[in-house]
């Protein structure tokens, strides 16, 4: 079995100027704001479309039965979890092991924080609303509420997955190599101000208006 | 060998001229901090102006969209390092991830310009 080797995963590749991760991931999060952006887009074209009046009218504040106060404190959790994320970079970028395993640590349990709060009180009190539950069938303000705050939980969920991956077993590269594991990690944390970027305009967007 | 006393020879590798973060990372932290006080309070800014005050429908969605944009540029210029980013690709990829993004945006925008003849689009909700 021969050990490939992926080139440019510390060395500045000739073209771009950069290691290959930090680069494939900017591209990876550009098509990523072309996801976000046609949710959001589908947003303003089904809120504009809505009729003024009527069962199917947008359904004002209290009818959306969101609280912005959950939606405040998982925007924190969110904002405090990216600064965590960048002091764990930053710490393995001055070459303190623990402090970034710790601050690693702490986002990922900020990432958890988050989803806990929208699941139990937002989602499930939700769907199991009495005497008719608030579901995406219900109308076209729920559907798109859940579709993004969905695909968002979806997306912390997959950055817990690779956090997670580097609290574990991924943190032997530190040995190995440890300014390729720091790259890892900046590309993660890449992704993971993204996740917290979308989340910057959705708590207004469907929290606040 | 010389060796410089910069940040990049800590791991005891040869100085790379490329890296864009051959400055000392120690002396971000404090805008890491900063960054999140302001974070914090534009957050509140945000909600205040859609709870505490009375302004129009359309100023207020003007006034949030325009902090979540402060918000999202100080996260970007500072938490993804784009403030000391010198890589060309990168601003290649964001040039033109941002225009494909704007006409993304605009579909829905363009698309009131084909309302059938008397088909009236709904007003912003209630």
């Amino acid at each position: 079995m021969s050990t490939a080797v992926l080139p440019y995963t510390v060395k500045p590749h000739p073209m771009t100027g950069l290691y290959s991760g930090k680069f494939g991931t900017w591209l990876f999060l550009a098509s990523e704001v072309m996801l976000f952006g046609a949710l959001f887009s589908s947003y303003v074209l089904l809120r504009v479309g809505a009729p003024a009046t009527g069962p199917t009218a947008w359904p004002s504040h209290e009818e959306t039965h969101l609280s912005w106060k959950i939606g405040g404190f998982n925007t924190l959790v969110l904002i405090v979890s990216s600064v965590t994320m960048v002091m764990a970079w930053a710490s393995l970028k001055m070459g303190d092991f623990a402090k970034g395993r710790g601050y690693l640590i702490a986002t990922f349990l900020l990432a958890t924080t988050f989803l806990v709060v929208k699941l139990v009180f937002e989602y499930v009190p939700k769907f199991t609303h009495q005497p008719h539950p608030y579901l995406p069938s219900t109308n076209n303000f729920f559907a798109l509420y859940y579709t993004m705050t969905g695909l968002h939980g979806l997306h912390v969920v997959g950055g817990m997955i690779v956090i997670g991956y580097f609290i574990g077993p991924g943190a032997a590269l530190w040995k190995r190599d440890p300014e390729y594991f720091t790259n890892r990690i900046e590309c993660t944390g890449l992704y993971w101000h993204f996740v917290d970027l979308v989340w910057i305009f959705l708590f207004p967007v469907l929290y606040l208006m | 060998m010389a060796q410089n006393a910069d940040s990049c020879s800590f791991f005891g590798l040869p100085q790379e001229p490329e890296m864009s973060d051959s400055h000392d990372i120690s002396k971000h932290v404090k805008s890491y901090v900063a960054v999140f006080i302001a974070l914090a309070v534009f957050t509140v800014v945000t909600v205040v102006a859609a709870y505490g005050v009375h302004v129009s429908k359309p100023a207020h969605i003007g006034i949030a969209l325009v902090i979540a944009a402060i918000k999202a540029s100080l996260v970007a210029a500072i938490f993804m390092h784009l403030k000391w980013e010198r890589s060309a690709s990168i601003w290649w990829v964001l040039m033109i991830c941002a225009i494909f993004f704007l006409a993304l945006i605009s579909i829905p925008v363009l698309s009131q310009q084909d309302a059938p003849p008397g088909v009236h689009y709904g007003t912003w909700g209630p």
